[in-house]
Parts: C-alpha cells; sequence; structure tokens
C-alpha cells in the first residue's frame, strides 16, 4: 500500500481547516471504503484526515419530530435504532441489507454517502475508466456490463451507485448537513449526488474542506408505511442488481403521499418522481403498481449484458408497493 | 520511463515513501493486555497483530473485508481487521481467538459449541467464525434459523462447512441465552 500521512482531527473546525486547499486529502471515519480503494491503489491520498471519533455519532428527534442522524452514526446503530425500525423502516432494511454485519460496524452514514462505485473496470486500476481517470475511456459501455446502470447514465460512464441506504434517503427525502471553510449549509438529498455527464470523477456535491456533519430526515407523516426490496445474485452481503425503496399512505382507499427510489440500475440513488404523480390519488391495486413501475423504467436504456435489469426492477418495484400496502393493512389491524 | 531500469524505479519509490509516511506512537489493549508501539500510518491492524504482536490467531485472506477471516473484537464489537490502520484503532481495545478462553484453560462456550459441532474443515476461517459469532451475541439478531445465517453472511468458509458451522452458532446462540437468564435469576 502506498504511503500516507495520517492526522487526527480534534474537532470539527480543525478538520475543516487542515483539508481546506488540500486536494489530495481525504476525509476518514471507518475507512471500510477508504483503506480498501488505497490497497487497490484507486484512491492515493496524501493525506488521511481522521473524522471517526468526532462526537457526530448521536440520533436525536428534532423539534418536528424527523430525525438528526450524526455523520458518524454506524450503520448496525442506525439500522437498530427503534426509531428508524418503526417509522423510517425501509431505511432499516436497507441497512440490514449492505455489506456484512462487520462492515456495519464500522461503516458510517457520511462514509455510507461517499461509497464509490463497485464498476470492475474502476476497481481494477488498469482497464479504461473516466471516473478513476478522467478522458481514459468507459471500459463499461462494450465490456462485460451485467451490473452496470440503465438509467442516468452517460457516454461517459455507466457505473451504478452501489449503496442501499441511500436508495431510502431518497425515498425519505433527507437533507444532509455540512460544514465548510466558509460555515454550515444543507443539501437536499436529490442534488447531493451527481450524475456522471461528462464529468464521471465528480460524483457529489461537496466543496473542497466540506464534511458532512449530519443526516436529516423529515417526520414519518402519519398513516404510511415503507419497504426496501433487494435483488441480487446471492442472498446475503451482495450489491444490487435492482432495489427499491417505496413510501405511502392509503386514505379512503387512495393512495397518498407515494415515494419511490431505486437503487442498482442508476448511476446515483435513483428517485421515480413520475412514477410517483403516476401513483397518487390512484385507487390501490396491482395494476396501478405495475403502471407505475412501467413508468418508473421507461427511459432505461440497455447495454449487451443488463437489459434484463428492467423487468427485474419493474417487478421488484410493484412488488414493493404491493408489499408496503400489506403493511399498512397490518398496521390498521393492530390499530 | 524507458530510460530507468528497475532498480532506479524501486528507489524513487523509496525516496517518494521516505518523504510521505507519518509515524505514530499508539497503545492498543489486546486481550487485556497493553501494547505501546510505533507504527506507520499505513500499517494495518491485522498485520500489527500477526505480524508484530504475534497473535497469529488472526487470518489474512482476502484483505479486503470480504470474507471475514481477519475478524476481531473492536472494543467488543466485531470488525474486519484488515480494513483498520493500527493507528485509527489507538487507545482501543481488541479481542482475538487467543483471548476467548478463560485463564484456566476453559473454552469459550462459542468455542465449545464449535468442537462439539465439528463445525470446520480446513480450519482457516474457523477463528474468525468464532469471533463473529461472539459478537454477534451482544447484537439484537433474532433466533430462527434464517436470522441467524444473515447474521453469519460476512464470514465465508470455501471448504463450505456452513452446515455444521450454523448448527454450532444456533447452539451458542441457545446457551448464552439460557446463561443470561440464569443470570437474571440469579439476581432477582
Amino acid at each position: 500500500m502506498r504511503p500516507f500521512q495520517y492526522q487526527r482531527a480534534a474537532g470539527v473546525r480543525e478538520a475543516i481547516a487542515k483539508a481546506e486547499g488540500c486536494q489530495t486529502c481525504s476525509f476518514l471515519a471507518g475507512g471500510t471504503t477508504v483503506i480498501d480503494l488505497v490497497k487497490l491503489d484507486v484512491e492515493k491520498p496524501e493525506m488521511l484526515i481522521d473524522v471517526g471519533r468526532l462526537p457526530m455519532d448521536t440520533i436525536l428527534r428534532d423539534e418536528e419530530g424527523g430525525l438528526i442522524i450524526g455523520a458518524n452514526v454506524r450503520n448496525s446503530d442506525l439500522a437498530w435504532h427503534s426509531d428508524v425500525q418503526r417509522d423510517y423502516k425501509a431505511l432499516s432494511e436497507a441497512l440490514l441489507s449492505g455489506a456484512s454485519p462487520q462492515l456495519r460496524n464500522r461503516a458510517t452514514t457520511a462514509g455510507n454517502l461517499m461509497q464509490r462505485t463497485r464498476c470492475p473496470y474502476f476497481r481494477d486500476n488498469y482497464s479504461p475508466c473516466n471516473k478513476r481517470e478522467p478522458g481514459s475511456d468507459c471500459a463499461a459501455l462494450a465490456g462485460y456490463n451485467r451490473s452496470h446502470a440503465v438509467l442516468g447514465g452517460s457516454d461517459s460512464c455507466i457505473a451504478t451507485h452501489p449503496s442501499d441506504m441511500c436508495v431510502a434517503l431518497a425515498a425519505f427525502e433527507a437533507t444532509i448537513r455540512v460544514e465548510g471553510p466558509n460555515g454550515s449549509r444543507s443539501i437536499p438529498f436529490a442534488d447531493f449526488h451527481l450524475l456522471p455527464g461528462d464529468t464521471p470523477h465528480l460524483e457529489h456535491a461537496l466543496e473542497q474542506g466540506e464534511l458532512i456533519t449530519a443526516v436529516t430526515l423529515p417526520p414519518k407523516r402519519a398513516g404510511t408505511a415503507s419497504t426496501y426490496l433487494k435483488s441480487r445474485d446471492r442472498a446475503s452481503y451482495e450489491f444490487a442488481l435492482a432495489s427499491a425503496a417505496v413510501s405511502f399512505g392509503i386514505e379512503e382507499g387512495c393512495i397518498v403521499e407515494p415515494k419511490i427510489a431505486l437503487g442498482g440500475v442508476a448511476t446515483k440513488p435513483w428517485r421515480c418522481y413520475e412514477a410517483e404523480k403516476n401513483l397518487e390519488g390512484q385507487v390501490a391495486s396491482l395494476s396501478v403498481y405495475e403502471k407505475a413501475a412501467e413508468v418508473a423504467l421507461a427511459e432505461a436504456e440497455v447495454f449487451e449484458c443488463n437489459a434484463f435489469k428492467v423487468p427485474l426492477a419493474r417487478n421488484l418495484l410493484a412488488r414493493a408497493l404491493s408489499e408496503v400496502e400489506g403493511r399498512l393493512a397490518r398496521q390498521s389491524e393492530v390499530i | 520511463m524507458s530510460s530507468l531500469n528497475i532498480g532506479e524505479i524501486s528507489s524513487l519509490d523509496r525516496k517518494r515513501e521516505q518523504a510521505t509516511s507519518t509515524s505514530h506512537a499508539i497503545e492498543i489493549e489486546v486481550n487485556g493486555q497493553p501494547h505501546k508501539l510505533e507504527v506507520e500510518a499505513r500499517e494495518i491492524l491485522l498485520d500489527t497483530l500477526r505480524e508484530r504482536l504475534g497473535f497469529t490467531g488472526v487470518k489474512k485472506s482476502c484483505d479486503h473485508g470480504q470474507c471475514g477471516a481477519c475478524t476481531v473484537l473492536l472494543n467488543g464489537r466485531r470488525v474486519n481487521a484488515c480494513l483498520l490502520l493500527s493507528v485509527m484503532a489507538d487507545g482501543d481495545e481488541v479481542t482475538t481467538i487467543e483471548g476467548l478462553a478463560s485463564e484456566n484453560g476453559d473454552l469459550h462456550l462459542v468455542q465449545q459449541a464449535f468442537l462439539i459441532h465439528d463445525a470446520f474443515q480446513c480450519g482457516y476461517c474457523t477463528s474468525g467464525q468464532i469471533i463473529s459469532t461472539v459478537g454477534m451475541l451482544g447484537e439484537p439478531w433474532s433466533n430462527d434459523s434464517a436470522s441467524l445465517r444473515e447474521s453469519m453472511s460476512g464470514n465465508l468458509c470455501r471448504c463450505g462447512a456452513y452446515r455444521n458451522i450454523h448448527t454450532a452458532v444456533e447452539e451458542a446462540k441457545s446457551s448464552h441465552q439460557q446463561r443470561e437468564a440464569s443470570t437474571e435469576e440469579d439476581f432477582s
């Protein structure tokens, strides 16, 4: 592994001051992505600034009843938290479907947002890859692209975003709080991850020196339920081929507040606004779900090896919508 | 590039290393014993444990967090030692397979369960499997078979000895719960 410098930051301001103006510095918390990629020589930081012990590790309720999740909350702690299991079920399920228990014990909320793609051409440090080496071309476009994106791709990159957690956060309309050299700001989840376009090496909206401090979730709307469904090549410990996070309620037989996001099929956590519009106010039924799923995948562009992802994601989304309907029915029985 | 021979390239690499690496004095407690040592920033906890402190029960296999052979407890929680810089663990407590049995030699209940059920073939993944099971007992997994299988999915066994591993894990879980219940009774 290449050498680098290491510093443990004593506070948020100190961490930001160290990173400001340093293009080759990376923040380090759990290390499950960064250390892996430094070992592969895909990431080449000159300095790692350890923020993993900063006290950003609590889950709190805000005044409106939403949730404030500290950047350093470990994936396992977030997944098992009673409020998350009760009010943001899809988030808990997404987290528990990702990685392994050992990795979830280290991986942090902010680190999960910053996860890099699992595209094998990006990770092999050999093939052309515009994300790893801008301008070098994309080996996946004409290569073995079975795991690649059918939504949000470009002529430069079709790498999928690997996170499960982020798919649920997209559906729940999370907000990302950051601190930077010029103070603090909030980034709506939909604006955080960038589409690859001509610049697939730019993956997020953070500016140099900005540090994620928390992720906030709006209050759960009364009468809604949610779920996360994931399809993959083996039953556990594998990235999604397709996944769906879904939340909605049913009032007088009609769908209210539908929120849908897809994972495993897109270059960023993929919010499905058109499909949501399609569901809003409809009488809940399987055919309505199937129609919404068709709308969600309408813009899909397939490549040689990944055409199967379109029907897979469509069926998975329809099933997730049905599952939420079932959960709502069970909730009302309990009440 | 073509004007440089291999020797020259590696000498350049060495210069670069000296220029950009940092060294750190750390203190970690392994199986209850404190250790003070100097580590380079890039030194991995797995290597420190095996190569410098002699805890060779911790195994290196994939070295990328994919197989679980290097699982240790860090402050009581199971983690992959291959994805941790040693310097990140400064001030932490590590438990390896060597630290599970009690001082008089009594095996941990998870070790006993693995022995009773012959939960291994070649044995290379076993210490990781056992430590991982110990970590799992402290997590809120339910007792059903599917949940327990899921709880151990971070540990691969290339021999495919999963059937017996699973039986051992189930037994460890239930004896752990019985022990917890009887401890509660003692206090009530």
